[in-house]
């Protein structure tokens, strides 16, 4: 069992790129692990530093900003896009993230933030765009995610939307399940199935 | 393109009076239970394993004492990681040799079947699965790799997973999993001279966008896909990921059936018949629904090459780069963006531009008829002289076969250079990276920034265009080079 999120109140690192793909969130020369820690110094290698140089980092990325930072990453649509690493997910998790907000993410990342305890946050775009013209004016202001209430809050503003979890996933994170207990504890359902299906 | 959008939703079962899609009749056959208000649990037919995204699963298991439930259903490879010159040779770079030595010892300990460096059968996953027959209609099958959406083009549910659902399906054979929505994309008509299934695919990504099947399976029919060969169809599926579906998928004909037929784990005898009275089932129904429909005509789609960052910017290597009123106010920054990436102007011809680079390979196109199709138009021409042209066969049995029918030679004779099996250039995890700046023309699957190698700039486009721009050191349009009594319709 692992350690379960419910009310998360902090600042947030705008990204307003769209369509960003597990490339670029890490890219395939620090896949070579074998080990799930330590990928979130890689975290945006390639748009963090000039010519993969850790001593020049690019000012204008948001990362690299120091007015930006916060357990929440806001990103424009289509985030998380591209290859299935699960790396993606460790990454940004590592780096101290707990909250993804976007209008619309790739399937495969929504489900390997899930399974490690990265909350992905789906926001209309309208939302979003009013989040990411706060933080432009604001850079201190703070979000709250709450999953019980599956809500996000602007708190200055006070502006809330209601976000979308399965009753199960909410359950799962709230508590700290994973997918694998539930289905470890389902073995005998998948045998009797296997024996019904002739394998 | 015309389209229609069902507000009924395939979350209502078939069986309340309509017909079940091909997805649904495979779905419904793998549900082990449903939990309410949540994800099913999805029994998983094969499952294929490689070095990158498979060692932190195998770490999980060992921490909670578990052996994999059903090794014989498991196969492995290595691909990504693995060096495309000298592979009899140790791996000279520390990390992937210990990744590839990695996987040799968990598969080892579980009893899973490897086809590790050195194996005839060894190859990039979404190769070796249908060339060996193991990939067959009806199936679950999934990897943790997104392109394992190519499978699909046998009439199957394929999908990509992550490494902890990898530990999932080692654990269990099952997976969580809620049931996407289902959309069709129907092609009918004649394809134009020169255009091939990987033309078909980047055409409808820049209808679409990448992101414009997120959440849906998506079912490709019409007579154009029909008239496709296996190699083809699985390059439309293979790509389906990158409009962000969750499978791609081809009902199975009789060119499923003659493809697989005497493959290496094809069922055989009485296991044959049975299977093939299960897989003539697999077709959506004339009165199944699907929660989105799109409509292509073949005529429409021309040689496509893409211009940006992305799988979905995509245009007729006669078109231009789209001029900034073209773009949507909140697009223009990441639009901006690509184009910055890639060096060029907004409203920019793409046709004529050079080109320092080729990489014909990856999951999406390294196929014996990728191979064979390159050769019978590079066959008595030579590369032009600045170009590199990298050709890396999608496994031992397509590079020994392409050796028995002489097509190195032809590679050999343009200055083309014929690599060992692997991923290589698609994402250049291993040596073989585009250096920075560079224009490569790529039969891949992703222009992703840096996606092969750091500043590196991609061009989607299919292997023809590929080839042509290997041997006149540009962009150009095949259809004014390919004559038509040669050509092979892909």
């Amino acid at each position: 069992m692992k350690k379960g999120i419910n009310i998360i109140r902090s600042t947030a690192v705008p990204l307003n790129i769209e369509n960003v793909d597990t490339d670029q969130i890490i890219p395939a020369r620090f896949l070579k692990a074998t080990n799930r820690e330590g990928f979130g110094k890689n975290l945006f290698r390639d748009w963090r530093y000039e010519n993969d140089d850790e001593s020049k980092p690019k000012k204008d990325f948001p990362l690299n900003n120091p007015v930006y930072k916060g357990k929440i990453l806001v990103a424009a649509k289509n985030f998380g896009c591209g290859s299935s690493r699960e790396h993606a997910a460790w990454a940004i998790k590592d780096a101290g993230f707990d909250v993804v907000v976007s209008s619309f993410f790739a399937d495969i990342f929504k489900n390997n933030s899930l399974n490690n305890f990265l909350l992905p946050v789906t926001v209309s775009e309208k939302f979003l765009q009013k989040i990411f013209s706060v933080f432009d004016s604001n850079p201190s202001e703070e979000l709250e995610v709450n999953l019980t209430s599956q809500t996000i809050k602007i708190i200055s503003s006070g502006e809330t939307e209601s976000f979308d979890i399965t009753h199960y996933k909410k359950t799962c994170l709230l508590n700290g399940y994973d997918d694998i207990d539930y289905l470890l504890s389902s073995k005998e359902d998948i045998t009797k199935y296997e024996l019904e299906n002739k394998f | 393109m015309g389209e229609t959008t069902n507000k009924v939703s395939s979350l209502n079962p078939p069986s309340g009076g309509r017909g079940a899609t091909l997805f649904e009749k495979i779905w419904e056959k793998h549900v082990v239970k449903t939990i309410e208000d949540g994800p099913s649990v999805l029994y998983i037919d094969k499952h294929f394993i490689h070095e990158v995204t498979s060692p932190q699963a195998f770490a999980g298991l060992n921490k909670r004492g578990i052996k994999v439930f059903r090794p014989q259903q498991v196969v492995a490879t290595a691909d990504h990681n693995v060096p495309t010159i000298n592979q009899h040779l140790p791996i000279k770079e520390e990390l992937s040799r210990v990744q590839v030595e990695t996987l040799k010892k968990n598969c080892a300990e579980h009893g899973i079947d490897l086809y590790g460096l050195g194996h005839p059968y060894q190859g990039i996953v979404h190769v070796i699965g249908p060339e060996l027959g193991i990939t067959q209609p009806g199936m679950t099958i999934v990897c943790g790799d997104s392109h394992t959406s190519t499978h699909g083009a046998f009439g199957n549910i394929a999908f990509g997973i992550g490494t902890s659902e990898v530990e999932m399906v080692l654990a269990t054979q099952c997976l969580m999993q809620s049931k996407p929505m289902l959309m069709r994309i129907n092609i009918e008509g004649k394809l134009n001279t020169g255009v091939l299934s990987k033309d078909i695919v980047l055409y409808i990504l820049s209808k679409i966008t990448a992101s414009g099947a997120t959440g849906y399976a998506v079912e490709f029919a019409g007579s154009a896909i029909r008239s496709l060969s296996m190699e083809a169809r699985m390059t439309i599926c293979n790509m389906s990921i990158e409009m962000g579906a969750r499978c791609g998928m081809i009902a199975p004909d009789t060119t499923t059936i003659e493809y697989i037929k005497g493959r290496r784990f094809a069922p055989e005898g009485e296991a044959w018949n049975e299977k093939l009275k299960y897989w003539k089932t697999l077709y959506s129904d004339k009165d199944a629904v699907f929660d989105r429909e799109i409509d292509i005509r073949a005529e429409d789609i021309e040689p496509m090459i893409t211009y940006g960052t992305n799988p979905g910017m995509g245009i007729g290597v006669g078109g231009h780069v789209p001029s900034l009123n073209e773009i949507d106010e909140r697009e223009k920054p990441s639009f901006e963006k690509s184009l910055a990436y890639m060096g060029w102007q907004p409203g920019t011809n793409i046709k004529g531009k050079k080109v320092d680079y080729v990489f014909i390979g990856s999951c999406t196109n390294s196929r014996i008829e990728d191979l064979r199709m390159v050769a019978s138009f590079v066959k008595g021409k030579h590369k032009a002289n600045d170009v590199e042209v990298w050709v890396v066969p999608g496994s031992k049995q397509v590079e020994k076969q392409a050796i028995e029918e002489g097509i190195d030679k032809i590679f050999e004779e343009a200055g083309f250079m014929l690599r060992q099996p692997g991923c290589s250039a698609c994402l250049g995890m291993n040596e073989d990276k585009i250096p920075a700046g560079k224009y490569c023309i790529s039969t891949s699957n992703r222009n992703f920034e840096g996606r092969q190698g750091p500043n590196a700039r991609t061009m989607l486009a299919s292997p023809l265009t590929a080839a042509l721009a290997a041997i006149t050191g540009k962009v150009g349009d095949i259809r004014e080079y390919y004559r038509e009594s040669e050509l092979v319709n892909n």
